[in-house]
């Protein structure tokens, strides 16, 4: 079962290991590097799942998943936030903003894998 | 007659001559064979630098090996050969008579040569064989290549 | 070819993305500095170093981790508005931000970092960060990744499985979790991987279709699980849609009398992070519509120009493979062109026409290769900066470093090589160009010295200018110093401009006392001879009072070069053209031998040296006569001039240099070698070089020996 992913993050390097973890075990995964980008990605594809951080210039991760959410076909579209920081008010705060899920990072493949699969069927 | 093991302590060889005497050198290090051509001379350099030559886009140094080792030098002609060798990052063209054959010796076929070299074959000779009568001095490329800094004559 | 290792590309992108981040840091540092108060710049300091703490993690790298952690606590008070920028927390900030780099670069280099150092500034950043943030929290920081780890002490009698113990699990959404965009499917279907399940669902709740509410919930499941795992990892299935449903899970042994199914389970914090102070909270920069083109003020951090620009990273084997590639396609077309006109076609032909613009097009490749490797000087400006920062500091004097030109690009390899003698000279300024701020006041001078650095492009050239407004070089003292060092004769009257090039003579130094950080007998000729290996000059001005600038004028490659093709005893050799000064024809009475061998031509009312070329590379014994012979008058940097005879000057043009491997044979005199149209090889000389040894073994001297043509 193929699962297309968004992940939305502006560091590079973030980018790079999301892709190392999912590409092998057969995700699609589409980049962007800012919510502003995220969102034009967005329009062109299909994901199944989207992730993103949440500190990035321009529009960071809690702007981009109310965007998100704000548009009908994604209105219930699995998100997952990326964040270094956990504990209980984080997790408020990703739940208030429409997010569906959380990974904190630095992040290990087989859990980024099993989220994923938690909230993406 | 040696047998030849094939196994790690074997090592080929790229026998070539010079000046009537043959020698030879590990094919590791050897990257072609070219036919001579004319070398720009470098300025202030010892006599057996024969110059630089133009090795697809490379500039390779020269050197002229059967003067390097004090041997008497023959007329070059166009069947002279250049043996470009690489030893470390440094690639540079030995200018010898003609390439023999390539060979495979063991460790146990190496002698070590006689303790002192005799003038500019000093240091140079890694090893002596004997195959058929013919004796082979295997040289020593680091000791050829390097210190070679030239003063000004 | 073996595959490369993932994980080592994807470390050594971060270690470059790194270099992005610390050069966006310093950016907003700046900004910061000079006054800046629009929240955007903080964001994008904070977010830089937010960024390497998170790359960080991923690779183990703990000392980054926990440098940075500390670092990002006390900016994200200011970013959250409950720290006032002061000049002492700027320099905090510099501090930590230039330690920060070199943590970075030293994990890069895998080189052992001294924890001391991190720990004096960490106490600093420290007493920023108010009392209720958790100073525990460096322990606590985890580098694995989370999972859940209930500590559930429910009192639950022990009990002995025989087999695998079964758990009664209910679960209920609330419409809320649908909205979250949580499924039901895949949490039944984690369960069911941890064990045997059955799944039983009660719809008893689900009303007429009349009164059916969409997007309510109505439903809910139980299962039966048969498993060896424990309760936690159970409830870890439900970790993002706590609170979004009810969830009872026990087990089904114990008598269910005693336990009432748990409504609403608030699972406790996963693990000891609570004390952090709460999480930054992000300026949101945008409304629920996204506005593409609204930028609000932004930091000029390189982040935001991520997204505008698209970027390729290239091994620089690659590129070395292509200007080596170019290079020698316009070596072939010079072939190419040499072989139609011997073989007869007329330049104007189609064919020569054809192969001009053949030519010309090579040429422009040429140029986009060259500048391929071109990269903006700002990051070495920036480490400048810093080079400021801590000699000023070393020495006690306030300087501020004023730049110019930052996004001038220049050759990556130039840049690699001027940073040392930039590095020199700046620290010169600031130890002895700028004046003691007490002798500033006395002068009338503003207390903080400036010293400016910039950078631009000059008719195909690139020029960077290091100056000062300090006192200007005392001339006296130069050429008193001069004398007594034996480097001129006492008697001689030198103008202001030969004074100030004294200083670029070797074993010059004028500090009576050895600072700390000049160092003792490291002087400008050391500066000078960096400038001239990259094909560059130097040159002084200085008004006393005033201040002095050092400019250097450099290449804006090193791969080529500009160069005077001449021929010398038969062989084709190249002279840089940036110490050709004109070229003179030599008549018989312009020429004076004013000692045996050692002959002068007359310049313009003055006297120059005369070598001959093809004598001095020891290709034969003389000039022969002289008269109608050319020779090139060199402008030397001391500035001495010298002509050297040759035989005849064949063209002016852009070579292609090629290095010449030292290690097997050094030829005083000549600098590289190209490779001509023709395919043959032109030495390219050193002049300087050459002259100084001619100078030993005198000019026309055949002194070494004849070379077999």
């Amino acid at each position: 079962m193929t699962l297309e992913v968004l992940a939305v993050d502006d560091s590079r390097t973030m980018r790079n290991m999301i892709r190392l973890a999912l590409e092998p075990e057969g995700f699609t995964v589409h980049t962007a590097d800012d919510g502003v980008h995220g969102t034009e990605v967005l329009d062109g594809i299909a994901p199944d799942v989207i992730i993103t951080d949440i500190n990035m210039p321009r529009m960071d991760g809690f702007g981009f998943i109310d965007t998100v959410r704000a548009q009908d076909k994604h209105r219930t579209t699995p998100i997952l936030v990326l964040t270094t920081e956990s504990g209980n008010e984080l997790k408020q705060r990703a739940r208030k903003s429409g997010a569906t899920g959380w990974i904190v990072k630095p992040f290990d493949p087989a859990k980024l894998i099993k989220a994923l699969r938690m909230v993406a069927g | 007659m040696t047998e030849v093991a094939n196994n790690s302590n074997s090592v080929e060889l790229l026998t070539f001559k010079l000046s009537d005497q043959e020698y030879s050198l590990d094919i590791m290090c050897v990257r072609e064979i070219r036919g001579w051509t004319q070398a720009t001379p470098l300025p202030h350099s010892p006599a057996y630098m024969k110059g630089v030559i133009n090795l697809r886009g490379a500039v390779l140094p020269v050197m002229d090996l059967a003067q390097r080792l004090g041997l008497p030098v023959t007329e070059h002609t166009d069947r002279n050969v250049i043996i470009v060798v690489k030893h470390e990052e440094t690639l540079a063209g030995l200018l010898v008579d003609a390439v023999s054959d390539i060979i495979a010796l063991s460790d146990d076929d190496m002698q070590p040569p006689p303790e002192a070299g005799e003038g500019m074959q000093q240091g140079v000779i890694k090893s002596l064989t004997l195959i058929e009568d013919r004796m082979i001095r295997t040289l020593d490329l680091s000791h050829l290549v390097t210190t070679l800094q030239s003063d000004a004559a | 070819m073996t595959a490369p290792d993932p994980m080592a590309e994807i470390r050594a992108s971060f270690f470059i993305e790194c270099e992005e981040l610390l050069e966006a840091m310093q950016d907003g540092l700046q900004q910061l500095d000079d006054g800046a108060d629009d929240p955007e710049t903080i964001n994008v300091v904070f977010r830089a170093v937010h960024s390497i703490k998170g790359g960080a993690g991923a690779f183990g790298l703990e000392q980054m981790v926990r440098f940075a952690h500390r670092f990002e606590t006390v900016l994200d008070g200011v970013r959250a508005g409950t720290l006032a920028v002061s000049a002492d927390l700027m320099k905090l900030f510099f501090k930590a931000g230039d330690h920060l780099s070199d943590i970075v670069r030293a994990s890069r280099d895998d080189e052992e970092f001294p924890d001391g150092e991190s720990e004096a500034i960490v106490a600093e950043l420290d007493q920023y960060i108010s009392s209720d943030a958790d100073d525990a929290a460096e322990e606590e920081i985890d580098f694995q990744p989370m999972g859940l780890s209930l500590d559930l002490d429910l009192g639950l009698p022990d009990i002995e499985p025989s087999g695998p113990p079964t758990w009664c699990i209910t679960f209920t959404p609330d419409a809320e979790m649908y909205e979250s965009g949580n499924e039901v499917f895949p949490i039944l279907r984690a369960l069911a991987e941890l064990g045997d399940a059955e799944v039983r669902c009660d719809t008893s709740k689900v009303p007429v279709l009349s009164e059916l509410a969409p997007e309510s919930a109505y439903l809910s499941w139980t299962i039966d699980l048969q498993t060896t795992v424990d309760e936690a990892e159970i409830r870890s299935v439900f970790e993002f849609v706590d609170g979004l449903c009810t969830v009872s899970v026990e087990r089904a042994e114990e008598p269910a009398a005693e336990f009432e199914p748990m409504p609403d389970f608030d699972l406790p914090a996963p693990e000891p992070m609570e004390d952090l102070p709460p999480p930054p909270a992000p300026e949101p920069e945008a409304t629920a519509k996204p506005e593409p083109d609204a930028a609000p003020k932004r930091g000029a951090g390189s982040s935001s120009a991520n997204a505008a620009k698209a970027v390729v990273r290239v091994d620089l084997d690659r590129i070395e493979r292509l200007v080596n590639l170019v290079g020698e396609l316009v070596i072939n077309q010079a072939m190419l062109a040499q072989s139609l006109e011997s073989a007869g076609l007329s330049p104007h032909s189609d064919a020569m026409n054809g192969l001009e613009e053949f030519q010309r097009l090579t040429r422009d490749i040429q140029d986009s290769v060259m500048m391929i490797r071109a990269q903006p000087v700002k990051p070495l400006f920036q480490r400048m900066s810093r080079i400021v920062r801590e000699s000023s500091a070393a020495v006690g004097k306030e300087v501020r470093l004023e730049t110019d030109g930052e996004t001038t690009e220049v050759d990556k390899t130039v840049i690699e090589r001027l940073a040392d003698p930039l590095t020199h000279m700046i620290r010169n300024a600031v130890d002895h160009g700028l004046e003691s701020t007490e002798d500033r006041t006395a002068a009338g001078k503003s207390t903080e010295g400036i010293v400016k650095l910039s950078a631009a492009h000059r008719s195909g050239r690139v020029v960077i200018e290091v100056s000062d407004d300090g006192g200007g070089i005392n001339r006296p003292k130069v050429h008193q110093i001069a004398i007594d060092k034996g480097l001129v004769p006492a008697d001689t009257a030198l103008t202001d401009s030969e004074i100030d090039n004294l200083l670029f003579l070797p074993g010059f130094s004028t500090a009576s006392t050895v600072s700390d950080l000049s160092g003792r007998g490291v002087g400008m000729d050391v500066v000078k001879t960096a400038i001239q290996s990259l094909g560059g000059r130097i040159t002084i001005t200085s008004e006393p009072g005033v201040g002095t600038t050092f400019s250097i004028s450099l290449p804006l490659t090193l791969a080529v070069l500009d160069g005077m093709v001449v021929n010398v005893a038969g062989e084709t050799l190249v002279v840089p053209l940036n110490v050709v000064s004109e070229t003179l024809t030599i008549h018989e009475d312009t020429t004076d031998e004013i000692e045996p061998g050692a002959q002068v031509v007359r310049v313009r009312g003055g006297f120059v040296h005369l070598f001959d070329l093809g004598g001095a590379l020891g290709y034969r014994s003389g000039p022969g006569d002289l008269a109608g012979s050319v020779a090139l008058l060199i402008a030397q940097e001391d500035g001495n001039r010298v002509a050297l005879i040759v035989d005849e000057i064949q063209d002016q043009r852009q070579v292609v240099i090629k290095g010449l491997d030292d290690t097997f044979c050094r030829s005083p005199g000549i600098a590289a070698a190209t490779i001509l149209g023709d395919g043959q090889i032109a030495l390219i000389v050193d002049p300087s070089d050459i002259i100084a040894n001619a100078s030993k073994h005198g000019a026309a001297s055949s002194s070494s020996m004849r070379m077999e043509a």
